[in-house]
């Protein structure tokens, strides 16, 4: 270890669980490249906040890479045409929350031709700072562990917000995923060059890499790729679910803590993904957009499970194909880990930007119940990292008191699945305290 | 003599305070108009909001001081009403009674399910989820939001459908502020014949999730281009179209979908329990 940062041993954050963490499934091999679809259904809004424009129209022919839709105003990214060929329809398919989403169909021409590539800047070291934000942003960049919050957006703190610290989440504590553990294997230099780029936008030198030990190849090809570089500091975190969660990481690396409802950049730092970071470097260096992602097809149902490069606008059904179809009953399809992710009720859905995993769970793996009473036990209590009431929310909720809910903090509840996960009751907290949280805030917009 | 004593003070005591309350109340009396009071005594007392104003009370209130219609008040009895009206001083106006209908059809019987639901029972949580079980995104879902809002009991999920009983329904519109699926519409209530449907789904679409929707096949726009309307892939029936339980036999929907109000509150009956 190299760094004058030192030393570094991380913090045990409060709360949190061991769930069992089936990643055995998809840990060896490599990153596998499916072969080009016919067509791509590419979902149009892909990031938080305001959706981007379509600017092309049916017939017209795109190449791989071209910009087809423009940012409305700042809190939006573009979005890129994943090969080359023409425009079809752009109609309604499911979303991967159920609801629909309007979606823009590329037909592939086959050739699979790159646009006009974009300025790239191999010496990005030299290169000014706001080129390489601007990179970020034109390249379509969100947050790629899940939120999908525009990247640049997050890379502009407010001037006078002090930020000395880069803490890199590559802990991927999601059970069943290892898309985040191929990449750092794999791609590990990728990561580290987008590290540095993020590091020169916010104008630091702390970078702080968390990587939970079960993954030490990851370690390993991280720490190899860093060498040299004595402000990058890899650090292995103990496994323990949500090690990865924003605050979780931020206190176990640097021993600092968000207040409730604080943001990471109050106590100076600054998270991202290490999936994100690798499309931060593939834009700037090599001048290519976001147009796919590594996702990890797993479950005991997937016939060959394994992780692929997936690009933006694949159907599920396609991507379970390239894994082998599947070998038996499956009772729930989950897109992203089983803590966080969402279940689909369709395999028409299609891979965007914040697409980390398709999980198929089996008919013994998923349990049905009907949701009880609370028992007071208190194991919510003491697993929620965020150390929120859980069993006081989920009363107040279930009796559709959101004024109390929101007395006890619900709004800091970050969906992290524990609480219902260890309920001998059953009881659907996360659904519970979800509601609510979109309760409050229409009852504050109304306001 | 000592406990004489004591009565005594206290008695005097008593005399005085007492003296004191009586005068304050005289002199500090807020006027009240008498006619809130009746009119509050005359109103539901169910205070479901429907008028706009907190409560019974309040609209009341309301009516007096401000002078607004007591027509907003839909639960109100006929007899009530006109003495509400007499009470407020205005003159007689006539309340057009309106009643809540369900545009869906899609019970457990017509609706394709595509997941099941093992969440929340709660048609807003469903619907934030992945929109419950049923494949339709515009019909039912079942959960009986609405029956649980309703103040009057007038809606009763029946095999998975929501269904009102029109001689319950106040039509106070509570139902329609927490349904997701924005499906239960306020009607006239001499209005017994609706299409059934809510989604705007193509055709052959809608044909694969349920087997009473609306086809937008236009067989009853054919027939009575007076009654009915088509917008994109939905009929519906024109707005005060007098359209009667004959012309619907007629017309034989397809799908069922075009029915009287009657036939729909009569949807599941039988099946209950069956998915």
């Amino acid at each position: 270890m190299n760094s004058h940062h030192l030393p570094l041993r991380p913090h045990r954050f409060e709360g949190g669980i061991h769930p069992a963490d089936g990643k055995a499934y998809t840990t060896d091999g490599t990153i596998r490249i499916p072969p080009l679809l016919e067509k791509y259904q590419l979902v149009i809004q892909q990031n938080i906040g305001v959706s981007p424009l379509l600017k092309v129209k049916k017939g017209d022919t795109v190449k791989k890479g071209q910009q087809i839709a423009d940012p409305v105003g700042n809190i939006s990214v573009p979005l890129h045409a994943p090969t080359s060929g023409t425009v079809g329809d752009v109609h309604d398919i499911s979303g991967a929350n159920g609801a629909p989403v309007q979606a823009v169909e590329i037909i592939a021409d086959g050739k699979d031709e790159w646009c006009e590539p974009m300025e790239c800047y191999p010496d990005w070291r030299n290169t000014n700072r706001e080129l390489l934000l601007a990179r970020v942003k034109d390249a379509g960049i969100v947050g790629m562990g899940g939120a999908s919050f525009p990247t640049h957006v997050k890379l502009s703190p407010p001037p006078e917000r002090e930020i000395d610290t880069l803490v890199i989440n590559g802990a991927e504590c999601e059970p069943y995923l290892t898309a985040d553990d191929h990449l750092m294997r794999e791609q590990a230099d990728r990561i580290i060059t987008g590290a540095g780029i993020c590091a020169k936008i916010l104008k630091i030198s702390c970078v702080l890499i968390g990587v939970e030990e079960n993954k030490p190849e990851a370690i390993r090809a991280l720490r190899t790729a860093a060498k040299g570089q004595k402000d990058i500091v890899i650090v292995p975190l103990k496994v323990r679910y949500p090690q990865g969660g924003e605050k979780q990481l931020i206190y176990a690396l640097t021993g600092r803590k968000v207040l409730a409802g604080g943001l990471p950049m109050d106590v100076g730092c600054e998270v991202q993904n290490v999936a994100t970071l690798a499309a931060i470097a593939e834009a700037a260096v090599e001048g290519r957009p976001l147009i796919e992602r590594v996702v990890t097809v797993t479950g005991s149902p997937v016939a060959d499970p394994g992780n692929y490069r997936v690009r933006l606008g694949t159907p599920v059904r396609k991507v379970l194909e390239w894994a082998g179809g599947i070998r038996k009953e499956v009772r729930k399809l989950i897109l992203g880990g089983p803590m966080m992710g969402f279940a689909q009720s369709s395999l028409e859905v299609t891979v965007s930007k914040n697409t980390s995993g398709i999980l198929l769970l089996g008919a013994d793996e998923v349990r049905q119940f009907e949701a009880g009473p609370c028992l007071s036990c208190g194991r919510c209590v003491e697993a929620c990292p965020m150390r929120l009431l859980v069993s006081t929310l989920s009363k107040v909720c279930e009796n559709e008191r959101y004024d109390l809910a929101d007395e006890n903090y619900v709004m800091n509840c970050m969906e992290c699945g524990i609480c219902t996960y260890v309920c001998p009751a059953g009881r659907p907290n996360v659904q519970h305290f979800r509601r609510a949280k979109a309760e409050i805030r229409a009852l504050k917009r109304r306001k | 003599m000592t406990i004489l004593l004591a009565a005594l003070a206290l008695a005097l005591l008593g005399l005085i305070l007492g003296g004191l309350i009586g005068f304050t109340a005289k002199k500090f009396a807020v006027e009240t108009d008498p006619r809130i009071e009746e009119i509050t005594n005359l109103l539901p007392g169910a205070n479901c909001g429907g008028c706009g104003y907190a409560g019974c009370a309040d609209y009341a209130r309301a009516i007096v001081e401000d002078g607004v219609s007591p027509a907003n008040c839909a639960a109100a009895t006929e007899e009530n009403f006109q003495k509400i009206m007499a009470a407020a001083g205005q003159e007689a106006a006539k309340r057009e009674r309106k009643v809540a209908v369900v545009y869906c059809s899609g019970d457990n019987h017509h609706a394709v399910h595509v997941a099941l639901y093992n969440g929340l029972n709660d048609c807003r949580a469903a619907a934030a989820l992945s929109g419950g079980g049923k494949g339709c995104r515009f019909g039912c879902i079942g959960l009986g939001s609405c029956a649980r809002n309703c103040p009057f009991g007038a809606i009763e999920i029946r095999d998975g459908l929501a269904i009102v009983h029109s001689e319950l329904c106040k039509g106070c519109g509570k139902c329609t502020e927490v349904c997701p699926r924005k499906l239960i519409h306020l009607v006239p209530a001499d209005s017994k014949v609706h299409v059934f449907c809510n989604s705007l789904d193509k055709g052959p679409e809608k044909r694969k999730i349920c087997t009473a929707g609306c086809l937008a096949c236009r067989k009853c726009v054919k027939a009575y281009p007076e009654l009915f309307n088509a917008q994109g892939f939905l009929v519906r029936a024109r707005d005060g179209a007098n359209i009667t339980a004959e012309q619907v036999a007629e017309v034989k929907c397809p799908t069922g979908a075009l029915q009287t109000v009657e036939s729909h509150a009569n949807l599941g009956k039988g099946k209950e329990g069956a998915a």
